[in-house]
């Protein structure tokens, strides 16, 4: 009976439709390829570079960058820029990173909690949502690092509480659709039980947006701790930080301006970067965005 | 059962339109090289030329071709189709532009995404004819009433500044039809125009576009994969497959001595009323206790506000009272928003029912919690209508067929035997385990939805429109697996459908709802030859291509 023959197996990843749109969209491969290339000169280069990130170097104090052996040029302290550079990398991406999975993991439990139960319990999570969106978060983010020591991990965990809430709504209301589709009704069905429904049967299927939702949030976590540090706040010196590098740049703006144009150019390429590749994923994932 | 007083005006042999050598390209990747291949047909002016065929036939995009509005990826590579003297695959855009509407007209299977939500449904008749410039603003307005009325809708007027959502889906096609009408058209083309509606209603817009034909001396070219709908309206008949013409023919010929196997494969697949009872499995517990025993099921549903006065109370199911025995099938037939649905829901209790009793071997579980139901579900279990939405995307069949018996403490080495076992016994190949259901067809997903829910050996099954998706042959197979299944298991069965012809296939006995209540209940035989109530009269008179015992 050829109508129950099998469809030949499935193609390779890189034929996958999402891939080939990803690959469409030239943005957010430049995107992808200027991240592994932070990512990878944060993590290696350090140890490639010739000067240690807390080495003084008295005679060449104020070097502008490409000359001698200071590639990106010195700071007051006549420290190696490049190698501060890398090491506020590895800082403030790591920073963003764990601020994105932890506001992913709150705000994908919130919401889907939220979007499967509906209800009064639904509505009490969501108003909570909505409360904590109205707080103007850049002051709630320097209340919170008044008041608290501000540690690395400290600074994490109060980036990630001012930023699940995107995360919250757009799972929330992916799951409510996701909740009417029969797949969840022959869940109910076969007996399965509440909470295997929704985290084993739904949210698999929620997953476009929520990694969408991440890959802006790691952007918009660097911009905050940048924010945050620049402001005093946030990364304590000694330990660089893309944001702390910008503040210690702020009197020299006029004698020596490559103190903040490099961390400056530093922080807007990881931030374009990471909203490219959200933008290439949003498209990928998006099956309208076909060429007819 | 059409009015036959109504004459065609004139049938003479011309061609109102003829199709040549027409072979349409698909992009690369697609199943296969192209949508149609080298198909010629001629519709003769003043005829009804019905265009049957499976779902991937090419039937529908053949009606676009002829419209013109085939999307951009799919391109016309060959052949021609003559509009009476104008070749409209070399006409220009502005050409086909004023040939749309004024020579050619459409309808589609859905008004209501066809119709402008925010327009009325005058201003949008009134607009199709400012779109060619003709009258003025008070002559198309008349126009538009008289159109409104010649489709048989009720006070013109008042329909006039009606928008599409307040009506009906028989009324919308009527506005899509008056919209086609509008700029009196010589050819019709019709893209199963009846596929989603009622029984009922669509032997009225049969009907109605029947008359209309004959009235103007249009020609029509009908979409359809219903051979009851061809049996009632077409006067010559084109049989697709797969891109290719197999048959073409008058509509007696076609359907009295069809000549090619597929076509014969067809015809024979289309399920048909029988007069004769089914013979119930013997294993079925005819004399005992029944398995199921509903009694005075009610369901409510509240929409808007009790504290704005804006409170709307529709009673989906009203009252109702049934028993099934083990190994029987209980078919329930009704239109839809007659309540169906919702009583195969609180069956399986996805639904809270208001008040009565379900009683399920003697227990009664309408008051059930969830939490004390679950160790029950097993035994109750749903097929549902849409196989593509009730498999989870993004697991694979194996893991969809496992998971509930694994949640119910059955090993998983013993859960995948089972599930490669039964998946062979459905008809599928044990490879099937490790795929996910988008590399499947329509009805082979329904084949994994029904071993999903034969995989706890359920006592009862509650099939949901279980075949309404798929073609007719599939229909066929899928009906007949059922049947066996039921034979094999003993297991009692719920069938919910709209088709009076396939709920005559496989059930024992049927009910026929209407506005949430049974109005009628009884075998096969009775309900179809014997029918005790004038609802279910209607609806037996309605069923497309069949006189009753025939």
């Amino acid at each position: 009976m050829s109508t129950l023959a099998l469809p030949a197996a499935p193609a390779r990843w890189w034929q996958n439709r999402a891939v080939r749109r990803f690959a469409r969209h030239r943005l957010a491969l430049i995107g992808v390829v200027m991240i592994t290339f932070l990512t990878f000169a944060c993590v290696a280069g350090p140890w490639l570079l010739p000067y240690d990130s807390l080495f003084i170097d008295l005679r060449a104090r104020f070097s502008p960058p490409l000359t001698g052996q200071h590639y990106l040029g010195t700071d007051p302290l006549g420290r190696d820029i490049a190698a501060r550079l890398l090491m506020a990398g590895r800082i403030s991406l790591l920073v963003g990173f764990c601020a994105m999975v932890l506001s992913t993991l709150v705000g994908a439990l919130v919401g889907v909690i939220a979007g499967y139960r509906g209800g009064w319990i639904g509505a009490a999570l969501m108003r909570m949502v909505d409360a904590f969106l109205a707080f103007p978060s850049i002051f709630l983010v320097l209340a919170l690092a008044a008041l608290l020591k501000p540690s690395p991990i400290m600074i994490t965990v109060i980036i990630a509480l001012t930023s699940w809430m995107e995360v919250a709504r757009i799972v929330e209301a992916e799951v409510r659709s996701l909740r009417e589709r029969e797949f969840v009704q022959a869940g109910r069905m076969l007996g399965l039980s509440r909470s295997h429904i929704m985290f084993r049967e739904i949210l698999p299927n929620a997953m476009g947006p929520i990694i969408v939702a991440a890959t802006l949030t790691v952007a918009r976590a660097i911009l905050l701790e940048a924010y945050v540090s620049f402001l005093g706040y946030g990364i304590q010196p000694p330990l660089p930080s893309w944001g702390n590098m910008l503040n210690g740049a702020q009197q020299y703006l006029a004698s020596a301006p490559w103190l903040a144009i490099v961390p400056g150019i530093t922080i807007t390429m990881a931030v374009t970067s990471f909203n490219f590749i959200g933008d290439g994923l949003r498209d990928a994932l998006d099956v309208r965005s076909d060429p007819v | 059962m059409l009015d036959s007083s109504t004459q065609p005006i004139e049938v003479t042999g011309k061609a109102a339109l003829s199709v040549r050598g027409l072979t349409v390209s698909l992009p690369k990747g697609m199943e296969r090289a192209h949508a149609v291949q080298g198909i010629s047909f001629d519709l003769l002016s003043g005829q009804i030329l019905c265009i049957i065929g499976e779902s991937g036939s090419g039937k529908s995009v053949t009606a676009h071709a002829v419209m013109g509005l085939l999307p951009q990826s799919i391109r016309v590579s060959e052949g021609s189709i003559r509009l009476g003297d104008t070749d409209i695959l070399t006409a220009g855009s502005e050409k086909m532009r004023s040939l749309r509407g004024q020579s050619v007209s459409m309808i589609f299977q859905d008004p209501l995404s066809a119709l402008n939500p925010l327009m009325t449904v005058g201003a949008q008749i009134n607009e199709a004819m400012m779109a060619h410039g003709v009258g003025t603003p008070e002559s198309r307005r008349i126009r538009t009433l008289e159109l409104l009325a010649e489709v048989g809708l009720p006070d013109p007027p008042l329909m006039y500044r009606q928008y599409p959502f307040r009506l009906s889906g028989g009324q919308r096609q009527r506005v899509m039809i008056a919209m086609a009408l509008a700029m009196e058209a010589s050819i019709l083309i019709a893209d199963e125009p009846t596929t989603a509606l009622d029984v009922t209603t669509q032997a009225q817009i049969l009907k109605l576009i029947r008359d209309i034909q004959r009235r103007k001396g249009m020609s029509v070219m009908f979409i359809t994969h219903d051979f009851g709908v061809v049996a009632e309206i077409a006067d010559s008949v084109v049989v697709m497959e797969k891109g290719r013409i197999v048959e073409q023919g008058s509509a007696d010929q076609v359907l009295r001595n069809p000549s090619h196997p597929y076509t014969q494969r067809l015809i024979a697949a289309v399920p048909h009323l029988t007069s004769e009872d089914r013979v119930p499995p013997e294993n079925a517990g005819a004399g005992g206790a029944p398995l199921l025993r509903v009694e005075n099921l009610v369901k409510t549903y509240r929409s808007g506000s009790k504290l704005f006065r804006s409170e709307r109370v529709v009673k989906a199911v009203d009252g109702v009272s049934f028993d099934l025995s083990p190994g029987r099938t209980l078919g329930v037939v009704g239109e839809s928003g007659s309540g169906k649905s919702s009583l195969g829901r609180l069956l399986v209790k996805l639904m809270e029912s208001d008040s009565g009793k379900i009683l399920f071997e003697g227990q009664d579980i309408a008051g059930l919690k969830e939490d004390d139901f679950r160790a029950l579900r097993p035994k109750i279990q749903m097929i549902f209508q849409d196989p593509f939405a009730s498999l989870n995307p993004r697991s694979t069949i194996g893991h969809s067929l496992t998971v509930g018996p694994v949640a119910h403490g059955v090993p998983y080495a013993k859960a995948r035997a089972d599930a490669q076992e039964l998946l062979t016994h459905v008809g599928l190949d044990a490879g099937a385990f490790g795929r996910y259901p988008h590399e499947f067809s329509g009805g082979q997903r329904q084949r994994v939805g029904i071993a999903r829910a034969l995989m706890f050996r359920p006592r009862l099954l509650v099939a949901d429109e279980a075949v309404s998706a798929l073609d007719v042959s599939i229909q066929a197979q899928i009906l007949q697996l059922l049947d066996q299944v039921q034979r094999e298991t003993g297991v009692a069965m719920i069938f919910i459908t709209h088709d009076l012809r396939v709920a005559s296939q496989i059930c024992d006995e049927i009910a026929v709802m209407q506005r949430g209540k049974i109005v009628e209940c009884g075998p096969p035989s009775q309900i179809f030859l014997n029918p005790q109530s004038a609802y279910t009269r209607e609806l037996v008179a309605a069923i497309p291509g069949e006189q009753p015992g025939a």
